[in-house]
């Protein structure tokens, strides 16, 4: 197995996206000569040259809107966008069009459009550059929303979302892009309809997305010195969510905590529980739990920072209060 | 200004707006009836745009137009029936019911609506255009908005992302002076709308809207500009609304006099009389279209009367892409 960072791996993704089929093209800010703002482009406008690697204006609102008639028009756009933050520029054209175009229309226009954008903080770049908002985006019917956590799916469902017929957003956590992982086995496009197990255990179900998974699995493996069996699912899908499999685990472990990096209130987090609540009342040993950001704008420093967003810490509490322990 | 016209052409102008202004009259007589409700927007007055405009389009071009579209799709070719559908919100409307009069979708005639949030059809034009670009075809998009939509960012973002890619998209801004109630002075700094264009470097002119054959003059010459490669285009159209914004609009904001003094330019009437001195057209030959027209009205509304409703089991239908 072949170990690469997140990033490479999304830049693989590209490349094998282009080469495949010659009406996938890419526009964002930055894609081209600059390589990417996360370097995940970089190259590739040497490589497929400059009418399939577009640099655009930072019309967010437009590319994405120019992304829809594109798709419209017979080609398998990509566009990138910044982050999720700059992403509410585009939002009109997102939920007004893009989601909305199939069903206003009777079923006569499908939107085959693939945008991609980086979410999440950590990274010490403040209020306007750390939010989680693709739970937003799970709200809306008729777009796909992915969150790939490892290297495998970061390459994997950008491929898988380019044989969809409608819009599929792909949300990649900015601090996962220097992470290394190792590429699995197997066909490149991945699955993008289920749920992830990541870790097995019996006590507990830490169920969570993009850069969480990470923090699940490391108060996991705290958990499990103190002998308290943790399972992880990653959702890996948030719209449509895959609940058989959260079930299937709540059904086993009779507790979940749900993490999430967004604020807590109307969270996606909260859509899980109820979920869950809805499904499977009787199956709880213990009410379900969240662990989400704190209800302030992401601050600078990393000591407030760190305070603000779910951390391993934070997750192994509330489990310990699932288990009275607390 | 002198232009060659024959007989059927002048005729076939008339026909169009005296289509479009009848099918709306009786839309307004249905929406007080109840038998249409929602919004309606009424293009009375501004029938000359679409009408002298839309043909300059071949079958294989696309249109995307905003929500007071019926005059666009009507004479894009979509038939009345299935627009009156629409209107009534039936399962046989050109978007099965489901847009009602903001939003005729035609996709046979490359008609992408009928959308609703102003200036939010540029940007998608813009992409129609890099489709056609990137796939090598000569076709050109139409995109009609109002002067509203000059305020828009996406406005200036979709003239910039055009101009700068050379996009074969045709930029058609019908202003009719009103952003729904605030006139163009009282929200833009420069009301010369071919000037913002111009800033864009796009080739722009200002068009008599209330002109049919202005308008079928400009228009073609700017679709032949764009099919042939030389990038975007810009007409801006100066017409007017007779009617209110919508069924719900006091107009408090504008006067009768300045309504009065539009209505003397009515294209319809205005054009029938070129027709007349030019001795193109008999009282025999208004009174056959009309006629035509009549039965045409009819015919829609009995096929609307009688189509059924979509089955609340379809709700969900289409949200998505059926996976095969």
């Amino acid at each position: 197995m072949t170990k690469i960072t997140y990033r490479e791996a999304v830049r693989i993704g590209l490349r094998e996206a282009l080469q495949r089929n010659p009406r996938v093209f890419l526009m964002g800010e930055d894609v081209g000569k600059y390589g990417g703002t996360y370097a995940c482009s970089k190259g590739l406008l040497d490589e497929f040259g400059p009418e399939r690697i577009r640099d655009t204006p930072l019309s967010e609102s437009t590319f994405v809107g120019a992304g829809i008639g594109a798709a419209l028009g017979g080609m398998r756009p990509i566009v990138e966008v910044m982050t999720v933050n700059f992403s509410l520029l585009a939002l009109d054209q997102i939920l007004n069009n893009a989601a909305t175009l199939r069903h206003m229309s009777g079923g006569q226009f499908s939107v085959p459009l693939v945008v991609r954008m980086a979410t999440g903080a950590g990274r010490q770049v403040a209020a306007q550059h750390s939010h989680s908002l693709e739970g937003w985006y799970a709200h809306i019917p008729g777009i796909t929303v992915l969150t790939p956590a490892t290297v495998t799916d970061a390459r994997g469902m950008l491929l898988t979302a380019l044989h969809e017929p409608d819009p599929v957003f792909i949300f990649e956590h900015a601090y996962l892009y220097s992470i290394e992982g190792e590429l699995e086995e197997g066909p490149p496009a991945v699955d993008i309809s289920r749920a992830a197990v990541r870790r097995t255990g019996k006590d507990v179900s830490l169920m969570t997305f993009g850069g969480s998974v990470w923090k699940a699995l490391a108060a996991a493996t705290q958990l499990a010195q103190e002998g308290i069996e943790a399972e992880v699912v990653d959702l890996r899908v948030l719209r449509p969510l895959d609940i058989g499999t959260i079930l299937a685990s709540v059904q086993k472990t009779h507790r979940a905590v749900v993490i999430d990096e967004a604020w807590r209130t109307g969270s996606f987090a909260a859509e899980i529980a109820a979920q869950i609540m809805e499904e499977a009342f009787y199956d709880l040993d213990a009410p379900v739990a969240r662990v989400c950001s704190e209800e302030v704008p992401i601050p600078y420093p990393k000591h407030l920072e760190d305070a603000a967003l779910p951390q391993p810490e934070k997750i192994v509490r509330a489990v310990h209060r699932l288990l009275g322990r607390g | 200004m002198t232009y060659s016209m024959t007989r059927e052409q002048g005729l076939q102008l008339l026909r169009h707006m005296l289509r479009i202004r009848r099918f709306e009259e009786r839309a307004a007589e249905l929406y007080q009836l109840g038998k249409i409700r929602g919004f309606l927007h009424l293009y009375i007055g501004e029938e000359a745009v679409a009408v002298g405009s839309i043909p300059s389009f071949t079958s294989e071009d696309a249109i995307v137009a905003t929500y007071r579209e019926h005059g666009h799709a009507l004479v894009r070719g979509t038939s009345m029936g299935t627009l009156m559908a629409e209107l009534y919100g039936k399962a046989t409307g050109c978007a099965s019911g489901r847009g009602g009069s903001m939003h005729f979708f035609d996709a046979s005639r490359r008609f992408y609506g009928g959308l609703a949030i102003v200036a939010g059809g540029l940007p998608v034009a813009v992409g129609l255009a890099l489709a056609d670009k990137l796939q090598g075809r000569a076709r050109v998009t139409g995109c009609y908005f109002g002067d509203g939509a000059v305020a828009e960012g996406e406005f200036h973002e979709s003239l910039n992302l055009a101009a700068l890619w050379k996009l074969p998209v045709l930029f058609l801004c019908e202003n009719n002076l009103y952003a729904m109630g605030t006139a163009l002075a009282r929200h833009q700094s420069q009301t010369d709308i071919a000037a913002k264009a111009k800033a864009y470097a796009l080739p722009a002119e200002t068009v008599d809207g209330m002109d049919p054959l202005a308008v079928e003059t400009a228009t073609r010459h700017a679709v032949e500009f764009v099919r042939n490669g030389n990038g975007p285009y810009f007409l801006e159209y100066r017409t007017y609304r007779f009617r209110a914004h919508s069924m719900y609009d006091a107009e408090l904001y504008r006067t009768k006099d300045e309504v009065a003094e539009w209505k003397r330019r009515d294209p319809i009437m205005t054009f029938e009389q070129t027709l007349r001195t030019a001795g193109l057209l008999a009282d025999t030959d208004l009174q056959n279209i009309e006629t035509e027209i009549a039965t045409e009205i009819e015919d829609a509304v009995a096929f609307a009367e009688a189509s059924p409703w979509e089955p609340v089991e379809q709700l969900t239908k289409d949200v998505c892409t059926p996976k095969t």
